[in-house]
């Protein structure tokens, strides 16, 4: 890999890309053998995949947006980074068409017999159908494959000039697309992973999904920040103060996650309602008991306890280590959140998982990293780039 | 002046944030240390400039967080289990789920507090009077002026040589203030 300090371009990105590239089919040609083994299997084991990745996606065209609308000025730096993380929005829509032909396997709301016998599912049937399910994940691919595409083009369009308009396009463009990324997220939280229990609804679920996503972007950019500054690219404008603000911005996020989780357990918890305790009642049995525990331990009280230290945000290879663990964590979320509906006893892990985790990722890496090093590596022109280089926490 | 005049110390203006900034390094390195600096608005890096220590407040927060969540805990765990045990909706006695709303905004409730008095003892406020008042030149410390104080129960301090300091490090208007 070369990089060119002067115009901040990745001139050679070296193997990389191919590698996880190649990476990512032989992933994917793995989790295909699953299928041919264990179809039920795989497609959970795909979906979990799926939505572990593209929550990310999503937590980066979030964090791009927010940035515009506060008119960071510390983030300027990373701002590239994130808006390249959002690159593989489109691939992943190309990696959601298998799950269509998995919607048996996965949901109960898909078999015509089922909802028929079924008074709840029949009332809901105008909503969850296979029909409708396509459409709307069709819409919420092209309103977050349009926003991010978008923003990234009126980002690198300053990278030749800055004018007063390119500011003025990309925030005018964050506010109604943050309403429209949150109205999507919800349902689209709702549609791949609620509906997985289709008796089951929780109306905090879509902030649950959120939230997770944004934890994980948090942890994501340390580790591509970390991992670029190894190999001598913007060693001298990411400094310390960066790696302390994303520390911050995650610890504050683990404590979100753990509020809307803890608010949507609670609720269900004191009302106790058979149909609402039933999905917590999943995650109880067996070993699940053991993963739910972890959840709550792992994904709270832990990283909490840690990055609650100043010491810690401020030491990029300690924070990177807690970086690389918050994202396992987010991957265990999202195994908790769908792999209970399929294995009701307790917990069957399988290769199927790791196939289809890494063969997405694969493609996830290769789509973010080919964006990445065909522009600067940081908005050059952006008139608060100086003043984020320069930024020093209080 | 009456008898009991009282000298409370030195002043010395400076040009610019940065001219303040450096003086503050200057001072530091001299081995000043009951010396503070007065500017108009914030200046980044003063902390470091001038050597203060990290702030105690934070550990103070955590301390007090966690003192106030133990309590909160331990409050309900008496109230619903040993004090007064009452079955609500067919749930433990010791239901922590429930205890969580009440654990967690002691907890809050006791950092923040815990955090404001920390704060006024750590810097001495509310402070009503201060023998810089005496100093005319002062006042500009809230509009365009930019000073270095130092105290006289400073170690360093020395009417002579202090003064010769303050004006070696490009001080201007050196000024002994003293009032009753």
């Amino acid at each position: 890999m070369k990089f060119d300090p002067a115009t901040y371009k990745i001139t050679d990105g070296g193997k990389f890309g191919r590698i996880m590239l190649v990476t990512g089919l032989i992933g994917l040609a793995l989790a295909a053998v699953g299928f041919a083994v264990d179809r039920e299997h795989f497609f959970f084991a795909y979906l979990t995949a799926f939505t572990f990745w593209v929550t990310i996606a999503l937590g980066a065209l979030f964090f791009v947006m927010l940035q515009h609308l506060t008119s960071s000025t510390w983030s300027v730096v990373i701002r590239r980074i994130v808006e390249s993380l959002t690159a593989p929005l489109p691939w992943l829509f190309l990696l959601f068409i298998p799950l269509l032909f998995g919607l048996h396997q996965l949901y109960e709301w898909s078999h015509a017999d089922v909802v028929a016998a079924d008074a709840v599912l029949k009332a809901k049937s105008g909503f969850l159908n296979p029909t409708f399910f396509t459409i709307r994940a069709v819409v919420y691919f092209a309103v977050w494959c349009g926003l991010a595409h978008f923003l990234y083009h009126a980002s690198v369009a300053q990278d030749s000039g800055h004018r007063e308009e390119h500011r003025k396009r990309m925030r005018t463009l964050s506010a109604p697309g943050m309403i429209i990324f949150v109205i999507t997220t919800t349902f689209a939280g709702w549609d791949w992973l609620m509906s997985l229990d289709p008796h089951w609804y929780s109306t905090i679920f879509g902030v649950y999904f959120f939230s997770g996503g944004l934890w994980a972007i948090l942890a994501t950019i340390v580790i591509v920040v970390a991992l670029l500054q190894r190999r001598g690219v913007l060693t001298k404008e990411i400094t310390v103060e960066h790696y302390h603000d994303l520390g911050k911005l995650l610890f504050g996020f683990t404590i979100f996650w753990t509020y809307i989780g803890f608010s949507q357990y609670f609720l269900q918890w004191y009302a106790n309602i058979p149909e609402e305790t039933k999905w917590y009642l999943n995650r109880w049995v067996g070993s699940w008991k053991a993963v739910s525990m972890v959840i709550l331990w792992g994904h709270f009280v832990l990283p909490f306890g840690i990055l609650i230290f100043r010491g810690v945000k401020r030491s990029p290879r300690l924070l990177m280590i807690m970086a690389v663990y918050c994202v396992v964590m987010h991957w265990v979320d999202h195994y908790w959140m769908a792999f209970p509906t399929l294995n009701k006893d307790g917990v069957h892990f399988s290769w199927i998982e790791i196939a289809a985790t890494v063969g997405i990722g694969g493609i996830f890496v290769w789509a973010f990293w080919t964006k990445f090093i065909s522009r600067a590596v940081i908005p050059v022109a952006d008139p608060h780039l100086n003043e984020s280089i320069n930024f020093r926490n209080m | 002046m009456s008898a009991r005049t009282q000298v409370y110390g030195m002043i010395a203006e400076f040009e610019s944030p940065g001219a303040l900034l450096s003086a503050a390094e200057k001072m530091r390195d001299a081995g000043y240390t009951t010396f503070d600096c007065h500017s108009p608005f914030p200046i980044h890096g003063m902390d470091t400039a001038m050597g203060l220590k990290r702030s105690i407040v934070g550990y103070v927060a955590g301390i007090c967080g966690l003192a106030g969540g133990s309590f909160g805990l331990a409050l309900q765990w008496w109230t619903s289990v040993v004090d007064y045990p009452l079955v609500i909706s067919g749930k433990p006695f010791f239901s922590y789920q429930a205890f969580v709303p009440v654990t967690f905004a002691l907890t809050v409730l006791c950092a923040a507090i815990g955090v404001v008095i920390a704060m006024l003892v750590t810097n001495g406020l509310p402070r009503l009077f201060h023998g810089w008042f005496y100093s005319s030149r002062f006042t500009r410390f809230s509009n365009d002026g930019f000073f270095v104080s130092v105290e006289v129960g400073d170690k360093r301090y020395d009417p002579v040589k202090t003064k010769a300091f303050l004006e070696s490090i490009g001080g201007t208007h050196v000024e002994v203030v003293q009032g009753e």
